[in-house]
């Protein structure tokens, strides 16, 4: 009640897994990030960055060696039950559900776990229900649902308690392109309409184009980047692509300030920097070679992240 | 389904310890809740194993043939003790009738303790596998959901063999049923439930650091089960005094059915450890719930 926002003042330091010949390792190394209410935050990172060690440290499940966490004004690990009750946790790896029990029973059960008033419970079983589009399968027992049903179950579970914030480790994984639109759509609505702030990790660049407003980056257990989508492009620098088809495979073609980054036979990669002219590119190589084919690409998040990952910005 | 009164109290003197991280946090709303956590544990324990028990329903004849498979195995346990008085009318200074009552004993403890806490023995498992995380980010002490895992109506089939071991021992002791002996049975059985209770959740602790002790931790639940069916005098002493002191098996029905049967004791104890199962019982929920705090502290989880 009294916390004003959302804050998660992190700045830690954990020695994770010990590993057999007493090596420690730091999974997650002194970072520290603060996200206010109603955001819709993505954490990215490579394998082992420490993406889900940061998310187990802001559930409770993991104590942190050093720092200070808090979340809604609790410090997870100390308080872990009653922060359950006011965030919504969902692994995309596995679901919380139980597995022999349909759906409905689950949601029931998570109602009486999260002592949900009966009326509140009713309701929002309703929204979720339209829309997760979980009708069809509500009888179905959890096992044998698909696995973007039991996506939107878990879904529908970690929210029944109406909480005020959301954290979803990889929750698009594995997900066709309708489940993984109906996830994202909802997502969005219950960001937007509800203000309920979210935090997702994923690997899924789509996920992060399609909804994230911040992108926190880690890597190696530090943060790379934090920032919005415009500002990692920046980052990165907008260089553009052009790839070129010349009427022969030949050497890397020579243009002053244009370096050559791929050639494949004929077809060559140009990276274009920050504020060069394409056009005048063009016209200089025309003038040069014989062009059959010309494209010219926008740097994808793709490319900015992969860059950031390798750690040459 | 009617659970034992002691059963609960263990459970709930084990898990509010768990639960007591909530209650010393400074956070007003969710400390106010403290003082109700017990019946909480109490009906979350009771609602979870519901679950579970309707989730086995799906496999009524499986649930049938366990619950008797494992009357079964109980079963064969007391064939093995009056076996052995075929051949000999007594088995270390104890006649059948002693032996069977601890046996009957023993046996009630562990079976009800089995039943609450049995399966927190997985604890590693989840740890290896990572579930645990899942159980973690719920409002509920992961030992109430581990230990009503799989919870099904066939773990009371263990209860029966002692029940009728006790009923037809308990008429046969050549003993003068004083009130204070007659008192001293319930509550031994009652704080030989909390010993093995407390137990149960230590060697759980245990593996959070310990991923593989499960097979360890075995040796002193399923261990301190089949010792303690047997008069100590029938181990060497330095052996008696390790269950003693070190882990106190002794106190789960030994060192009270010595006062029941009118013995002296082997180790020449005072007199009041006699009556001092209660607080060992105590002292080992103590215990274990610290551990299990200290474990879940330095519980790693896994990667992804």
């Amino acid at each position: 009640m009294t916390d004003v926002t959302k804050t998660f003042t992190l700045r830690r330091r954990t020695r994770g897994r010990l590993r057999r010949e007493r090596t420690t390792l730091d999974a997650v190394d002194g970072v520290s990030f603060t996200v206010p209410r109603g955001e819709f935050l993505g954490y990215l990172g490579p394998n082992g960055a420490g993406k889900s060690t940061t998310i187990k440290m802001l559930t409770g499940i993991l104590t942190p060696t050093s720092g200070r966490v808090r979340v809604a004004g609790l410090d997870p690990s100390r308080s872990r039950t009653a922060l359950a009750r006011r965030i919504g946790v969902v692994f995309g790896q596995r679901t919380t559900l139980w597995w022999d029990l349909p759906l409905k029973d689950s949601l029931t059960l998570v109602r009486r776990l999260y002592r949900v008033e009966e009326t509140a419970y009713r309701a929002r079983l309703a929204e979720l229900t339209a829309l997760l589009e979980l009708e069809p399968f509500l009888a179905t027992p959890v096992r044998q649902l698909s696995l973007g049903q039991r996506m939107r179950g878990d879904l529908a579970a970690a929210l029944l308690h109406g909480p005020e914030l959301l954290v979803l480790d990889e929750p698009t994984i594995g997900l066709d392109v309708v489940s993984k639109a109906t996830v994202r759509g909802f997502l969005a609505r219950l960001n937007a309409e509800r203000g309920t702030t979210i935090l997702l990790t994923t690997h899924d660049l789509g996920d992060i184009e399609r909804l994230c407003r911040r992108v926190l980056i880690i890597d190696h257990g530090r943060t790379a980047f934090d920032g919005d989508l415009a500002a990692l492009r920046r980052t990165a620098g907008a260089d553009r692509q052009l790839v070129v088809e010349l009427a022969a495979p030949g050497p890397p073609v020579e243009l002053d300030g244009v370096p050559v980054t791929d050639v494949e036979g004929p077809r060559q990669t140009l990276r274009l920097p920050d504020g060069a002219n394409a056009a005048s590119v063009v016209a200089a190589l025309a003038a040069r070679y014989e062009i059959r084919d010309i494209a010219l690409r926008e740097t994808g998040i793709e490319e900015i992240i992969a860059r950031l990952y390798r750690g040459d910005r | 389904m009617v659970s034992d009164p002691t059963a609960g109290d263990a459970t709930a003197g084990d898990a509010t310890a768990d639960d007591g991280t909530v209650g010393e946090g400074v956070v007003p709303d969710g400390g106010a809740k403290t003082s109700a956590a017990p019946a909480r544990v109490v009906t979350t324990y009771c609602l979870l194993a519901w679950t579970w028990v309707r989730a086995a329903g799906q496999y009524p004849v499986s649930v049938a043939l366990l619950a008797l498979g494992t009357m079964v195995t109980a079963g064969l346990d007391i064939m093995g003790i009056l076996v052995l008085f075929t051949r000999a009318p007594r088995i270390a200074g104890f006649t059948s009738a002693e032996v069977l009552f601890l046996y009957g004993t023993s046996a009630l403890s562990f079976s009800v303790s089995d039943i609450v806490l049995g399966t927190t023995e997985r604890l590693g498992e989840r740890v290896r596998d990572g579930t645990l995380d899942v159980l973690l980010v719920r409002p509920v002490s992961p030992l109430v959901q581990i230990a009503t895992e799989d919870f099904t109506p066939r773990r009371f089939g263990r209860i029966v063999p002692p029940v009728l071991v006790l009923a037809f021992a308990l008429p046969r002791l050549d003993i003068d049923w004083t009130p204070g002996r007659v008192a001293v049975v319930p509550l031994m059985a009652a704080s030989g439930t909390v010993i093995f209770g407390a137990l149960w959740v230590l060697c759980a602790a245990v593996q959070f650091v310990l991923l593989n002790s499960h097979g360890a931790t075995k040796a002193i639940t399923y261990g301190g089960a089949f010792l303690t069916q047997y008069p100590m005098t029938l181990f060497a002493r330095d052996f008696v005094r390790g269950v003693t002191f070190v882990v106190p098996l002794a106190f789960v029905n030994w060192e009270p059915a010595l006062y029941v049967l009118d013995r002296p004791d082997p180790l020449g104890l005072p007199g009041w450890t006699r009556f001092a199962s209660p607080a060992v019982g105590a002292a080992l929920s103590a215990a274990a719930a610290l551990a299990w705090r200290t474990g879940l502290r330095h519980y790693r989880s896994t990667g992804s």
